[in-house]
Formats: C-alpha cells, structure tokens, sequence
C-alpha cells in the first residue's frame, strides 16, 4: 500500500466521523442559494397571533364596508350574514348548540388571523390582489360588525395586534399534550 | 372425507358465523380448498365453454400511458364541492371498489381550498427561512439531485367519515362515508437535511407551512415533527406527484392529519409560535360538548373500515364470503383486527396482509359463513401503542354528534335477510 492510499484511507475515516456528527450536513449536496430579507419579502405574508410580520398601513371599518359591498358581498352575504359560503359575523353563545354558528367573532382566537387569511386567500377569484390598507379597513370591518372594536377604532400594526378576541379562551392544545383530562 | 359439520364446528371463532383466520394463510391451504367448498352451495347448471372472439384475432396495440379496463370505467372519485366557489371541495376514493392497500394515483382522494394551481416545476420554489442561520430557496431540480427515502404511508383527511357524526347514518358507498383517505408510496427528500443546511435553530419549535395556490394554503407544524420523519414528497407511487396532490411537491407528514401535509409547497418559515393560520383556528379544530374546542389535534388514530360488504355491496345468497377492509394508526403499526358479525357481542382475530407497516395501510381478512339471517358487521383495530378504536358510542360521549373531525369510530354495516347492506349506528 503506499502512503498517498493510506493518507486518502485516514482521511475518508475522518470524513465519516464527521459525517456521523451530523448526519444531515453529511447527507446534503448544498444546493440551496441564499436569498436576502428584502428579497424573500413578497413571500414572507404570514401573521403571528402577537403581530409579528403586521405590515405598515391603516384602515377603519367604513372604509372596508364599502370595499366589502364590492369585493366580498356576493359570497359573504350582505354584513357578514354568510351564503353561499361562510358567515362571517354573529354566532357568539353557540358553541354549546347542536348546529354551532363559527364565525370571527363567535369562534376564531385571534384576529392576526383574520388579517392573514384575507391577505393571502381573498377575495376568491383575485387572491393577494388588496393594499394592506384595504386588508386593514376590511378587518376593521368585520371586527366592528361582530361588536369586537368600534366604528372609530383604526386597525394599523400596533392596534390590531392588541385586538382581544371573545374566544380567544376557547381552545384547548391538544399538542404536545392535552392538559385537561 | 373430513365430516362437514366438523370443519364449521372446529373453524367458528365468533357469533353469527366468522371463522378462523387460518382459512386465509398457507398453512391452512387445505383446509381451505376442502372446507369452504363443503361449505358454499355450489352454483348449477354451467353452460358449454366456448372460445371468445378475443382469443381469434391479435389485441390492441401498447399504449403509452396505460388505462383501467373500460369495463371498470365506472370505479371513479365521487367528487363534491362547495356551491359557487370552483375548485374548493372534496373528492373520494371509491374504497368499495378498491382492494389491497395501494390507492391508484388517479384515485387518490383530493381536498383543495382554491383549486389545483398549474405549477410550472421550471417557475416553483422552495423557500426555508425563519429562525435559520441562512435562507435558502431550492429550485425542484436542485431538490431531485437530493438523497430521498421512500415510505408506504396513508393520508388521511381530518374531516374522513364526518357524515356518520349526522343524525342519521348516511345511505352512500363506503368510500363516500370514509373516502377522504387514501395509501400511497410516497418518495421524497428527508426535511431534516434541508433544515440543517439552512442551519435550523432547532430550539424555535414551530415551522409555517405554506402552499403555492391560490389559498396560500398555510399550516403550523411542529420543528420536532419535521426533523424527524418528514419529507418534502417528490414521487407518488413511482411516478411524479400528480397536479391534485401537489405537483411538483409537497410536505407530507406521516401519520398527521391530511391537511397538514401542505400540497405545492412554496414556503418553511422557522417561528417560535404556531402561526395561528385560518386552518388551525376556524377549521380542524374540534368542538366538545361544553363548548370548548380542541385545536392542534395531530395525529390520526386507530381506525379500521370493513370496505367489502358495505353499502350497496349486496349479498346475493347464503354462503360463505370474505370479509375485508383496512386498518390504519397515525400512532405505528396494527397489531390487531378483530370483527364482529353480531354487532359487537362477540369478536374474531382477522388476517393481516403482510407487510404490516408503520402509519400505513393493513388489509385485514376473516372468513364468514352468512346464514341468510341478519347480522350486524363491525371492525375494531388495535395499535401497536395499546390504543384500541372506539366504539360509537364512547367517541360521542366526549366529542358528540357535530360534525368534528378525527372521527375514528366503529363503523357498522347491516346485512339483511334478503342480502341488502346498509349503514346503522350501532
């Protein structure tokens, strides 16, 4: 054997060794490209229930009604009221019934969410088409028709995150472990 | 001879006419071509045999791209919608036409919330950043050079078998009651090798997971779930995924609720929090009796599904048929199958059709030797954990009639004395 074969042979050993650290390293042939802040920015849409990801902009629920009366009515039902698809509004005192009413203000915990999914899901036929000013006006909106702000109320960063919903108590995790059995 | 009314003594194992299970396996080969057939009136009077014309002329020519028998053109998904809304709905796996535990790609049961988006693999992306030390965004290309495991692994859909939490048991096949659930090969990258190339900050505890359709489709999963068995699914049963199950690819987490296993995944964002999306708070949650509500509820658990006889499969005369179905756990392998013939007052061990897999599949078997009376069919399954699937009563009992999710109670099929079956709570 020379020694240039038994130089190779100690170094593979010392490569598995390393390799055997971490295994997913070992594993990876490293074909991921960075990519910046600014430039994965379009994508970065999600809402943390504290606010996090909340961008600039404002709306107050008059101006949403009348985006709603638009955009949103002939799915929703005029007021959130629902048909042909969900209700939006109402329904609090009704998830103790039979047929339970789940709508934002009656059954969702947070209204980051409700920012969230109108962002990036609505309005149906033209998804990710809204400024965040008509998200916020449109979340005023139906946070203001299920009685959780007031007309005068602005949804911006800062206030939306403070919204308290009425079911935000409701739930129970059943990750990693349920704790109330 | 073996005496006939020897065999039907020694092989009874439960009430109203389920045998042994030894009828099904090789050691009792034997047994089995004698016994069953002292035990089946034989059919009469068969006609001359004559040579077919497809035995007199050369076939059809290969084909490209296979197809099923236009004979069998009728074993199709039963698709349903939302009204109004194109694209948002479900469509089912006939399960009552289907046997083995291989779903066929076309079959594949099919849940979208905004359509099935026309991806361009050339245009897609997958895209890792969060709580990383990069972010890092991998062409598909780049993803198809990576090192892949391959598993057989059921999907099954938090909503399968909600219409038989409705006041009355609903009258359809069975693969419309629990056809949102389907068993595939799935090959795919491991997650945890993307996550510690990007550099994972594995005390951050959640990861957002979201689709490239037109819902943005977005899930919190756990970090420890995708460093453990998770892939990013690239192949489905062999060929690439299909449009409908998330071409060019998708997250896929054994054993999970379906919905989690985002489909066109576009996006992994490493947070510290569930993210708290619209598909973890006003849906796929599970309200109880006292008004609150489950949410986070991972795991499918133990569940079986008798899928031959079931509605509108009828029996057509006394004798002796082969009970069959499936058995699945989100929490490890079956170790058990029992069925009942006389609605749950007594059971018999079925078959298992090997190989019994981890959060997958399990064909089950039992022999049955209908009298022509009624009878009640039941099927309970039992994990590897110990967990055993509840009955219907018990599982309402916590969680009530009102259309949740994760409904894995026993189902019952009837069979009446003319040989009609029918879906009864029992």
């Amino acid at each position: 054997m020379s020694t240039h074969n038994l130089l190779g042979r100690l170094l593979c050993v010392g490569a598995l060794a390393l390799g055997m650290a971490n295994a997913g390293a070992q594993q990876s042939p490293g074909l991921g490209v960075e990519v910046t802040a600014t430039d994965l920015a379009p994508w970065d849409i999600s809402i943390q229930p504290d606010g996090a990801g909340l961008p600039p902009g404002s709306g107050k629920a008059a101006a949403g009604a009348a985006i709603y009366a638009v955009k949103c009515v002939a799915c929703h039902g005029a007021e959130g009221a629902g048909q042909p698809n969900d209700r939006l509004v109402g329904g609090q005192g009704t998830l103790t019934d039979f047929v339970q009413v789940r709508t934002i203000g009656s059954y969702w915990p947070y209204a980051s969410t409700v920012f969230d999914y109108i962002r990036r899901a609505m309005p149906f036929q033209a998804p990710q088409s809204l400024t965040n000013d008509e998200v916020y006006a449109l979340t005023a909106y139906l946070l203001e028709r299920n009685g959780i702000i007031k007309a005068r109320d602005e949804m911006n960063a800062r206030t939306l995150a403070r919204v308290r919903m009425p079911n935000r108590d409701g739930f129970i995790l059943a990750y990693p472990q349920r704790t109330d059995r | 001879m073996t005496n006939k009314s020897d065999i039907e003594a020694a092989e009874v194992v439960a009430g109203n006419g389920l045998l042994h299970r030894r009828l099904f396996l090789a050691t009792g080969a034997t047994l089995l071509g004698g016994g069953l057939s002292l035990l089946t009136a034989r059919p009469a009077g068969a006609a001359p045999l004559e040579v077919p014309p497809w035995m007199k002329a050369p076939g059809t020519h290969m084909s490209a791209y296979g197809q099923p028998s236009k004979y069998e053109a009728d074993v199709q998904r039963v698709v349903g919608g939302t009204p109004n809304v194109v694209g948002s709905g479900v469509s089912f796996t006939p399960h009552h036409r289907l046997h083995g535990t291989i779903t066929p790609n076309s079959l594949h049961f099919e849940r979208h919330h905004s359509g099935v988006p026309d991806i361009d693999p050339k245009r897609h992306q997958l895209l890792i950043h969060g709580a990383v030390k990069r972010s890092l965004t991998f062409t598909v290309d780049a993803l198809l050079r990576y090192p892949t495991v391959t598993r057989i692994q059921f999907l099954e859909c938090a909503g399968n078998s909600g219409s038989n939490l409705a006041p009355q048991p609903p009258q359809a096949p069975c693969g419309v009651i629990h056809g949102l659930m389907s068993c595939s090969e799935w090959t795919g990258v491991p997650l945890a090798i993307l996550m510690d190339e990007a550099g994972v900050d594995r005390s951050a505890g959640w990861v957002l997971a979201e689709g490239a359709d037109a819902a943005a489709m977005s899930r919190s999963v756990p970090l420890a779930k995708l460093m453990d068995d998770a892939i990013i699914a690239l192949y489905q049963n062999g060929e690439r995924l299909r449009p409908e199950n998330g071409y060019p690819l998708r997250l896929f987490l054994p054993g999970y609720e379906g919905n989690m296993s985002v489909k066109w995944l576009r996006r992994l964002k490493v947070v510290t929090a569930p993210t708290m999306t619209r598909d973890e708070t006003s849906h796929y949650t599970d309200v109880l009796l006292n008004g609150k509500a489950l949410m986070l509820t991972y795991p499918m658990e133990v569940k079986s599904i008798i899928t031959s006889p079931s509605t509108g499969l009828a029996l057509r005369q006394p004798g002796t048929y082969e009970i069959t179905g499936l058995a699945w756990s989100g929490g490890g392998k079956i170790a058990r199958v029992e069925v009942s013939a006389d609605g749950g007052r007594s059971w018999g061990d079925a078959a298992l059709a090997e190989p019994v897999l981890a959060k997958s599949f399990t064909r089950f078997r039992m022999a049955w030797r209908w009298s022509g009376e009624p009878a009640v069919l039941m099927s309970r399954a039992i994990d590897e954990t110990g967990a055993v699937q509840p009955t219907r009563a018990s599982f309402i009992a916590e969680r009530g009639e009102r259309m949740n999710y994760h409904n894995n109670a026993i189902q019952a099929w009837s069979v009446a004395t003319g040989g009609e079956v029918s879906n009864v709570y029992a």
